[in-house]
């Protein structure tokens, strides 16, 4: 074997590995404080890069009508579940995040499009947008079921899924996209050349890693939010807003599923439906670390990366075969470790 | 019969249906899709909404028995009809590989894994050389009878729906029985049903093989039907619609799954031939809808619509009251004639830090009723699970009839003849109280899946079905004994708990707080059946904080406190113990 393509197999399976280790992150990220298995991550991550791919070229992305189409609906829902109790306060609140926010938002994109936006300026816009979508997704699927088992949160989790990487095709079609790079520099070390882009994704990665680490482990907002995942009814009475910890998670993973996406399309050249596919990589790697542990994830995504790197060089034909199955003896590990703990499920 | 009545005009009416002059071909083609999905659909049933294990990947199943029979057929030439059980083997097969890995599981790690073997499959399909990789398999001859073929929707239209109507009603057969009741069980808890002797992983194995054989007979059929297979029917969006299938009908309900198939199935069909023109053109908007119509179903109707609809009935099945007259016989009980039936030595159980139990020894004789008192965290919940084998002890020995429980399994405890109940009620809310009860008797009946599937386990199940009405009868239910065990008081369920344990026929009963929520008179009701037992011979453990029942009831008192035992002795001596008072009242009293 060449020492050459070894290294070069490695340095792909480690970027590839750190976008799943920021996926899988999330995952675990929205797991730990909703009990909701975001199956939707992947399409957090093509609305992201593909709605960056398309202001690139001076579009306007769907994306940003479905973020005023969520709000509505939200919206909406709030007045409704609110009927009984509504005060100014309340309405105001909902009508500046639901009404306000992506309205605006709406109209920053139509001033800003254009050929020659600079890039900063389109990643900003791309990631409001998945943020506001991600934010009301919580609001309209997953708030009212909040309470419900894992089993029916996974399920409806399916079907944002499915509603989403449809309308995915509507907004960017069936063909693929590709964005610009974030910079063009480039480091070489050895026979090894980094990209401005791929450094870009290692960076990122470490400072999510170490800062959702902090977040949760070391401060109220974190443990707060591990809390409500816990017992909702618990850490309603001793004052944590439980809604409102949800909405925070969602809107994290959906920052971080969106950053995820800018950071590969201009990598490789993105489908709407690519984004399951990636995501579901990121869970192995979630699953791997238990759903609960973020360094152990991140070492997992990178183990991810690097068995398909390899896989699909030397077995190109079954690498989705491999790494998928790659779950399976851990998931045995898992099971044979796990303690024997009684569950109470509906 | 009048059970069957509705399966029989249901079969009619099929029956019928491709014979109406005038039928649209097309409608046949859709009733054909209705029931292959129908048979996918009744085993995630079987295994998510009655056991609880979900499962993504049914799909992949279906793919076995596609595959297994275009393979032979086209390839080795083999008939379609001999491809049946080859078809059904390969599915089981791979059930049980996969299951033995899988169904271990706890939680969402289950549904997870299915996700991902799902996918996996779905790409071994489409990359394998041998099963035609992307295209597939085409060429698979028609199903045959002589010289009659099966070539067109509607002859394929009858095989199919004998398939769903015998398998309905095996799988109704099968819930209704002594495994079924095990396999209903499952879904709260492995706990409890582990108490009475139910072998749990065995049993979610089970009934994973056995969807995932359901889902291999749509394949085969599915392959027939087609004449070709390809990946794209077994990949993990088809394993999602079906689970969506299941939900959509009521998970819980064997014809739950053969009405979510209808729904889903005609619903996809009107969505792809009418959205496209409300829309114009875009394709793929009906997944859409239906992601959006998944999320609202759970929001608005989580149990689906088979139960809906049936609340709507203006009747209510009746059921059959058990013949109490029909004898079981005793359980076989151990020659041993000692007359300490446990003995407990130096018992200890650590939990990290936490010494839960420490070095507790006493014993309980035959005939006899025993309290075990104690402050809130004394270690007497922990102590009776350390006896029952919920619980491995981290020292010393316990002995049941002279006999050591080597930290035996809940289902070898269950074996010696000791019966529990459980501090937090442990009961299936949706089965009735009789249902519930006869788990305790699980034991004492030996009929397995294939005969219960078959009935040919009715003398079997009749003896522990009247077993369970008496033991119902005996702690005063009998008026309750059709209401399902979730909507008693939880009095009442602490009494159908102790029914249960009375069930297995047991030397020794450990009640855990069996008083707690009940009455006055229900108490003293309660403890004239305990003395009943002890005077029939049996010997009773309790947990339990109402002092005045205990000193009442109680021929020996056992007193834990942090773990540790403090006093022994009859009531009166317990009373005047100056430990116990110390122990309940603090130091100043």
């Amino acid at each position: 074997m060449n020492t050459t393509i070894m290294l070069f197999l490695l340095q792909d399976g480690i970027t590839n590995g750190a976008i799943y280790a920021l996926l899988g992150l999330a995952l675990v990220l929205v797991f730990a404080v909703t009990r909701v298995i975001l199956i939707p991550q992947g399409e957090f991550v093509t609305y992201g890069a593909l709605s960056y791919a398309m202001l690139a070229t001076g579009q306007v992305p769907g994306t940003v009508r479905l973020a005023v189409a969520m709000g509505i609906v939200a919206f909406a829902l709030d007045l409704f579940f609110a009927r009984k109790a509504l005060h100014a306060r309340l309405v105001m609140r909902s009508v500046g995040l639901n009404i306000v926010f992506p309205f605006a938002l709406l109209g920053l994109v139509y001033a800003l499009v254009g050929p020659h936006t600079p890039i900063a300026v389109n990643i900003a816009l791309a990631l409001l947008i998945v943020a506001a979508i991600g934010l009301f997704l919580y609001r309209i699927a997953f708030q009212p079921i909040a309470h419900t088992s894992v089993l029916v949160l996974l399920i409806a989790s399916v079907g944002c899924h499915l509603a989403l990487q449809g309308l995915g095709l509507v907004f960017f079609g069936a063909e693929g996209l590709r964005g610009p790079a974030l910079s063009s520099a480039a480091v070489t070390a050895g026979p090894l050349r980094f990209t401005g882009q791929s450094l870009a994704v290692y960076a990122l990665t470490i400072g999510f890693i170490v800062g959702l680490w902090l977040f949760f482990g070391y401060t109220k907002t974190g443990k707060a939010l591990r809390a409500t995942a816990v017992n909702r009814l618990g850490a309603r009475l001793v004052g944590i807003r439980t809604t409102l910890s949800g909405q925070i998670a969602f809107l994290l993973a959906s920052v971080i599923g969106a950053i995820s996406g800018i950071l590969i399309v201009p990598i490789t050249t993105l489908y709407y439906d690519t984004g399951f596919l990636i995501g579901l990589k990121g869970f192995i790697a979630a699953i791997i670390g238990g759903l609960v542990s973020y360094p152990l994830t991140a070492v997992a995504a990178i183990l991810v990366g690097i068995v398909e790197a390899f896989s699909s060089f030397y077995a190109s034909n079954f690498k989705e075969v491999i790494v998928f199955t790659l779950i399976l003896p851990v998931l045995v590990l898992r099971s044979l470790a796990a303690p024997q703990v009684e569950e109470e499920k509906d | 019969m009048t059970q069957r009545l509705p399966l029989v005009i249901f079969a009619l009416v099929l029956a019928v249906i491709p014979l109406v002059p005038g039928i649209p071909p097309f409608w046949i083609v859709l009733l054909d899709n209705i029931g292959l999905a129908a048979l996918v659909a009744m085993g995630l049933v079987l295994l998510t909404g009655v056991g609880g294990l979900t499962s993504f990947g049914q799909a992949a199943f279906c793919g076995f028995g596609a595959y297994t029979t275009a393979v032979l057929t086209t390839a080795y030439g083999v008939s379609p009809w001999l491809t049946l059980p080859a078809s059904l083997l390969v599915s089981g097969i791979a059930a049980v590989l996969l299951g033995l890995v899988t169904v271990r599981l706890s939680g969402h790690y289950l549904p997870l894994g299915t996700i991902a073997w799902g996918i996996g499959l779905f790409y071994l399909f489409s990359k394998l050389e041998f099963l035609g990789r992307n295209d597939g398999i085409s060429g698979i001859p028609p199903l045959s009878i002589g010289s009659f073929k099966m070539l067109n929707p509607d002859t394929i239209y009858y095989a199919i729906w004998v398939a769903v109507l015998v398998a309905a009603l095996l799988t109704m057969n099968l819930l209704d029985s002594r495994t079924g009741r095990a396999i209903r069980a499952l879904r709260r808890g492995h706990v409890a049903a582990e108490a009475f002797g139910v072998q749990t992983p065995r049993a979610k194995l089970l009934v994973f093989i056995y969807a995932a054989v359901l889902a291999g007979l749509s394949g085969w059929l599915y392959a027939h039907f087609q004449r070709a297979a390809n990946p794209t029917p077994f990949g993990a969006q088809a394993g999602i619609e079906y689970l969506f299938i299941a939900v959509v009908g009521g998970a819980g309900y064997v014809w739950g799954g053969v009405l979510g198939a209808a729904i889903v199935v005609i619903l996809k069909e009107v969505l792809q031939s009418y959205l496209p023109y409300i829309f114009g053109g875009q394709s793929q908007l009906e997944t859409i809808v239906f992601g959006i119509m998944l999320v609202m179903l759970l929001q608005l109707a989580p149990q689906g619509v088979w139960p809906w609809l049936m609340s709507k009935l203006p009747f209510k099945p009746t059921r059959k009251t058990p013949d109490t007259s029909v004898k079981l016989e005793h359980r076989e009980r151990a020659p041993g004639t000692s007359p300490v039936l446990l003995h407990i030595e130096k018992a200890r159980k650590q939990f990290g830090g936490v010494l839960a139990v420490n070095d507790v020894s006493f014993d309980v004789n035959a005939r006899e009723i025993v309290a075990l008192i104690g402050p809130n965290g004394a270690g007497k919940s922990t102590t009776f699970n350390l006896i029952t084998g919920v619980l491995s002890a981290t020292g010393g020995k316990i002995f049941v009839q002279g006999k050591e429980v080597e930290n035996a399994p809940p289902q070898e405890v269950v074996k010696l003849g000791v019966a529990r109940t459980f501090q937090h009620v442990k009961l299936v809310p949706d089965m009735t109280v009789l249902e519930n009860v006869a788990i305790g008797a699980h034991l004492r009946g030996n009929s397995g899946a294939i005969s219960s599937m078959l009935r040919l386990d009715r003398t079997d199940e009749a003896k522990l079905l009247a077993e369970a009405a008496r033991q119902i009868e005996r702690v005063g239910l009998s008026d309750q004994i059709d209401q399902l065990a979730g909507s008693l008081s939880l009095g009442q369920q602490r009494i159908v708990e102790i029914a249960r344990a009375l069930c297995v026929d047991p030397m020794l009963l450990l009640l855990d707080e069996p008083a707690a929520g009940l009455r006055h008179m229900e108490k003293q009701r309660l403890a004239t059946l305990l003395r009943q037992l002890r005077d029939g011979g049996m010997s009773v453990l309790l947990v339990e904080h109402d002092m005045g029942f205990v000193m009442d009831l109680a021929d020996r008192i056992v007193v834990l406190d942090f773990g540790t035992k403090i006093a022994e002795g009859t009531p009166a001596a317990i009373k005047r113990n100056p430990d116990v008072i110390k122990a309940y009242l603090g130091a100043a009293a």
